[in-house]
Formats: structure tokens, sequence, C-alpha cells
């Protein structure tokens, strides 16, 4: 039952990491129907700008996570700027590929820049560790958790209660009619990926404090498992990305618990298969019907 | 199919044939001559992982490795026969790919004309390079490669053209295995592989040849893994006496870490891999106790090796770090190659080869070694020993 608990926590601090990033992969789907690949390497940025900041700025976890989100949001529309936005009219392959290019620059880059070394993060906040009922519960897991659900919960609140939440809903739905309701489509975009920018780069900074090992090559395999998270819950829909995030790390967790730790990936990418094959929308997807 | 596509779709294939081309170019079949080294220089041929997965190790072993040429070069470069001859390194990426480093292999050997190569670092990437090296009878030298198989053929008769700086898995694996039994007492390991690479799973399998005790649990994780958390929360109920964990700094560093955090305190025994001093960055210098590695190059060793501490203070001075056990061992690979040389007093690319094969207590950074019948450098092996993020004991295995 203790092993079972610690399980548990383990899963949901991981699964907290997932969700943070599939956040950004769907409304970025939902807005454009692009799967930014390059959403990974901005969380990887994202510690960076966590690592740079603390060591050299001497920021302050807080001010490093929320500085990270600020860089990350600009970059992110930086990248929709010059990579996304003048194919916006092409093919949906050919900014697929863009984006894919975009995440190969942005992880050659680094490893040109600061070398492709793994380094340590500074420990910006010391760490403690709860026992409670036989169980482990470290000051920096309920952080993460805590955080990432914080964000979660205002992101909801930016997406239904503002003016520009309802017109990255309206855009969702019809870019061209929200156009002529005079809704300005390039801002509304731009503040989508700065959003789910923002997301990663906070995802970024929090694993670099967990794990204390950050290189630029960390947003690979998270970024793609993220991405399935989001095609879990049902690419495009928010609360389906955080509970997505949350199935994967539980997922994973409990093949491992299992002592199946060599298929852990493979049971994730099962999983997609399946239920892709039972809800090809995913579990909160909206089954539109094609307009022919 | 409209007409500009069917000329756009000819257009591609075309050119996609072209590059498959170019990427195999292979090396032309002089075999009986090799490269010879014309003009003042000596080329070396660096083939190296310098982005991509392996990037870290690659971007250390180069470092060793311009080391090791800026040093000979500024003692006079390599004696040839009756002059001296300058290195000139030809440094090429390889991008951990197998298909680049192939290419690589073939454009070092006909374009750059180089007489002997440093590299790859890893076996997959080493073996892939192999076919166009011999072809052009150039022998190459790989620091880190510690596959048994990489330096055979698959009849199991030995690479003519393929040395290594390192020792092989098979000696690594068992001496680790020795140790546990012996000195740690250890009944009961888990063993923790990296399967992502034949590094670890040759280990691994070298361990379970030798150990006498219980593997408890034998658990897999992928280069480039964080959480370790799960595998060993259900380790901990195991009552294990400690853990075997074949793999590199990047990946062992979290392990311990949150082995730690875990409330697991058993011994961690690994290999060389973990031999940087970033493992104990990463894994936090408090929790870096009881830490064991098997390593060709030990940092205590180095304080009674002439050619080792000359090395730790030189590389100190350009990069401002502890040397780590990769750079050593590329910048012995290219000492090797000099060594070679001067013995057959000929800087031709076949005789580099049976040079090196012939090469009997040489004194490297990692060691007194002799090259043995298949290739694999013979040195002494040692275990390290960490408390507190230091080295702190150095166990010799015979």
């Amino acid at each position: 039952m203790q092993t079972f608990g610690q399980q548990l926590i383990n899963g949901l601090s991981l699964g907290s990491i997932y969700a943070l990033l599939a956040l950004g992969y769907t409304m970025v789907y939902g807005i454009i129907k692009l799967i930014n690949f390059a959403h990974g390497d901005i969380y990887m940025l994202g510690a960076f700008w966590g690592y740079y900041s603390i060591n050299y700025f001497h920021f302050n976890f807080w001010l490093a996570l929320f500085s990270a989100m600020v860089v990350c949001a600009i970059i992110g529309v930086v990248i929709e700027y010059f990579a996304y936005r003048p194919l916006r009219h092409s093919a949906r392959i050919t900014a697929l590929i863009t984006a894919i290019g975009v995440s190969f620059l942005l992880e050659n880059g680094m490893s040109y820049l600061v070398g492709a070394n793994a380094r340590s993060f500074p420990q910006a906040i010391r760490v403690v560790t709860y026992h409670w009922l036989g169980l482990r519960v470290s000051n920096i897991q309920l952080l993460i958790l805590g955080t990432a659900c914080a964000l979660m919960i205002l992101l909801e609140l930016i997406i239904k209660r503002t003016k520009m939440g309802k017109a990255m809903r309206a855009v969702s739905v019809d870019p061209e009619a929200a156009q002529l309701v005079g809704i300005n489509l390039n801002q509304t975009i731009s503040f989508t990926f700065a959003l789910g920018s923002a997301m990663a780069g906070a995802a970024g900074v929090l694993i670099g404090l967990y794990y204390n090992s950050i290189d630029p090559l960390m947003g690979m395999t998270p970024g793609i498992k993220a991405f399935v998270a989001a095609v879990i819950g049902g690419i495009g829909s928010v609360p389906g990305a955080s509970l997505g995030g949350f199935i994967i790390g539980l997922l994973e967790t409990a093949v491992q618990a299992v002592g199946l730790s060599a298929y852990k990936d493979a049971v994730v990418y099962f999983v997609l298969i399946v239920i892709l094959l039972v809800l090809p929308a995913g579990i909160f997807g909206k089954r539109t019907r094609e307009k022919v | 199919m409209q007409k500009w596509q069917k000329q756009t779709l000819k257009l591609m294939t075309m050119g996609a044939a072209i590059l498959s081309l170019a990427g195999c170019a292979s090396a032309q079949s002089n075999a009986s001559q090799g490269n010879n080294a014309t003009g003042k220089t000596v080329k070396i041929g660096v083939n190296m992982e310098l982005s991509g997965a392996a990037a870290g190790y690659g971007e250390q072993q180069k470092q060793g490795i311009q080391l090791a040429a800026r040093e000979i070069n500024q003692a006079g470069g390599i004696k040839v026969g009756n002059t001296k001859k300058k290195v000139q390194l030809v440094i090429r990426d390889n991008k951990t790919s197998n298909t680049t480093a192939a290419s690589v292999a073939a454009q070092l050997v006909n374009n750059d004309k180089v007489v002997a190569v440093v590299g790859p670092a890893t076996t997959n990437a080493g073996t892939a390079a192999i076919p166009n090296m011999t072809k052009a009878s150039v022998p190459t030298v790989s620091p880190s490669a510690t596959d048994p198989d990489y330096t055979l053929q698959k009849n199991g008769k030995v690479q003519k053209y393929v040395f290594r700086a390192c020792y092989q898995n098979n000696l690594q694996g068992s001496s680790a295995a020795k140790f546990m039994t012996t000195d740690l007492k250890a009944k009961r390991v888990a063993i923790l592989t990296d399967n992502s690479s034949d590094y670890g799973t040759g280990l691994t399998k070298a361990f379970k040849k030798t150990y006498t005790g219980k593997v408890v649990s034998s658990q897999a994780f992928q280069e480039g893994d964080k959480d370790f958390n799960a595998v060993l929360t259900s380790l901990k109920h195991k009552h294990i006496d400690a853990i075997y964990a074949p793999g590199y700094y990047s990946e062992i560093g979290l392990i311990i870490k949150q082995a730690r955090q875990a409330g697991i305190n058993v011994p961690v025994v690994g290999s060389d891999g973990m031999a940087d001093t970033k493992l104990a960055q990463i894994a936090g210098k408090s929790n870096s106790n009881k830490i064991y590695y098997t390593t060709p190059f030990s940092t205590k060793a180095a304080a009674s090796n002439q050619v080792a501490s000359k090395f730790m203070s030189a590389y100190k001075a350009k990069y401002g770090s502890t040397a780590p056990t990769f750079s050593a061992l590329a910048y012995d690979s290219v000492y090797m190659v000099k060594a070679a040389i001067e013995k057959e007093g000929s800087a031709n690319s076949v005789k580099i080869a049976d040079g090196l094969a012939q090469l009997k207590n040489f004194k490297g950074t990692t060691g007194t070694m002799s090259i043995d019948k298949h290739h694999d450098a013979e040195k002494t092996i040692s275990i390290e020993q960490l408390t507190n993020g230091a080295v702190s004991n150095t166990y010799n295995i015979k």
C-alpha cells in the first residue's frame, strides 16, 4: 500500500510536467491545426533560461520561473512570426515539416552555443522531504504539482473568461468568420503561441529544479510524450491535455512499478493506438463532421 | 498526374539517387598501398560525434584530441624516419548517425587522404565506419567503443584496421561483478541498464555471466531518461545489497540522486561512463556516497603516472576543469598513432596499422597498455569510490 501511494506520487509529479507541455501542443493545434514540434525545445530553452538567470543574474526561484515564462512567450511569438506565419496559407504538411525544422534548429543551435553536455541545474530551493504515513514527498514535488495545477486553472480562466480567450475560441472554430466579426487573427494566434510557450518555459524551470540535469536535447522525448498526451486527451481540448498528461505520467510509472521498465515507452504508444482506435478524437475531443 | 508534378518527381528521384550515391561514396580499392603522408604534415582524421545524442562525449574527446595534437606540434611533431612532421587534424562531425559515420570515413580517407583516424566514440557509429576504413587500408582508433565484437569480423577474425584505446566490456563487467562479490559482499543486487546502447547492454551481459549472487531485479532505461522514481520505488522493498548501473553519468547521476532521496542507501556500482566530475554535480554532493565505478583512468592514480599528471594539468590549464575519462582516452588514441608511426618510421597507413597492432607497453594517461591479438587495449582496471562527491579510495582489481 505504501509502495502504491509512493508510486502514485511519482506518477502525479511526472504527469504534471507532461500536462504542462501538452497544453502548448493542444492550444496551438486547436487554433491553427499545426502540430508544433518545436514545443519540446521551447521547454528546453526555458530550462536554460532558468539555469542562466539563477547562476548569473542571481534570480530567486520564483523570479526565474516568471522570467522564463516571459522569455519563452517571446520566443514562441518570434518563432510563429518568422517560421509559421509565412506558411499560414500553404499545405498543412509544409508547416508541419517547418516545425520539425525549427525543432532541429533549436536543438542543434543550443548544442553549438552551450555544448551538448548535461549540466546540473542550480538548486534554488533546498530539498525538504516530508514523511507522512510512510510516504516520502519532497517540497519540490509538491511545488511542481501545485504550480502545474495553478497554471492550468489560470489558463482555463483566460480561455473561458477573457475577451482574448473568446477570440481564441472563435478563431479555432472558424478563422474566416472570426475575422469577419473583427477579430485580429494574427494577434490572436501570436497570443496563443505566447501562452503555450510560457507554459513550456515554466515546465522547463520546474524540471530543471526537480531532476537537476538539463541538456539541449532534453526536449525531444518529453515533447513526443506530451504530444501523445495531447492526442489521448483529445487534441485541441485544454482539459483533455491536462488529463492526458496525468494519464501518461501514471501509466509510465505503473509500467515501471510492475518491473517492465524496458517497455515503458512501448506501452505509452500502445495505449495511444488503442485510444485512437476506440475514440479517434481522444477522450475530450469533439467529434466534428467534415463539411462537404 | 500533371506534367509539372511528374517533372518535379523525376527531379526529386534523381536528386535522391545522387544524394544516396554521394552518401555511400565508398573508398577506392587501393588496398595494397593505403594513404601516405605528403608534404610536411601528417594528416590524422577525426570521425567524431559532435552533434546528436552522443555529442557530449564526442565534444570531450575532441578536446583530448586537440590537446594531444597541440602538444605534439609544440614538441616539433611526429618523427617520421629522419624528419619531423607536424600533425594536421581533419575534424568531421558524424552527427551520432551510423550512415554519416560511414560517409565521413569515406571522406576522410578518399578526399582528405588521412593516414589514420581517431573515432568514432560509439560502437554503433564505429562499426558503420569499418568497411570504408578497411577498403582504404587506413587504421582507425576508437577512444571509447567498448563492445567486445567491435574489433572482430563476423567470423571471429580480427579487423585489421580497427583498434581501440579502451578495454572492452567483458573485462569491465566481470571486474565489477568480482568487486561486488568480494569487496562489497553483495549477495542480492539489482541491475539498471541503459539499454539504448551496446555499451550498457554489453556490460550487463558480462556482469551477469560473472556475478555469482542473486540478481533480484533487472530493469532498463533509455538514454535521456530523467525520471527513475518509479523503478527505484519498486526496488526499495526488495532488500538489495547493491545496485549495478552501467551507463553514462548523465543518467546515472540522476539515478543516484533519486535513489538517495527515496531512501535507498545501498552502494551503486557502475562503469567508466560515470567517471566524470559532472556525476557528482548532477547527483548532488551529499548524495554521492558509496558510489563505485570501474575505470581505466583514475584521477588518484594520475599522481603516480607522469603522463597522466602532465595531461591533467594541461587539460586544466586549457579548459578549466578536471579532465574527464573520455578526453583522456582520446588523448591516448592520438599518442598511440604517434607511437605507431615512430615505431615503423613511416606514415603510410598500412604501416601505421602494423605498428598499432604491435604496440607494447605504451605509456598513456590511462595506464600502461599493450594491444593484444584482438586489437583490444590491455591495461589494469581500477575501481574508484566516491565519498561526498570526491574520489576517496581506489581499488585495484586483479
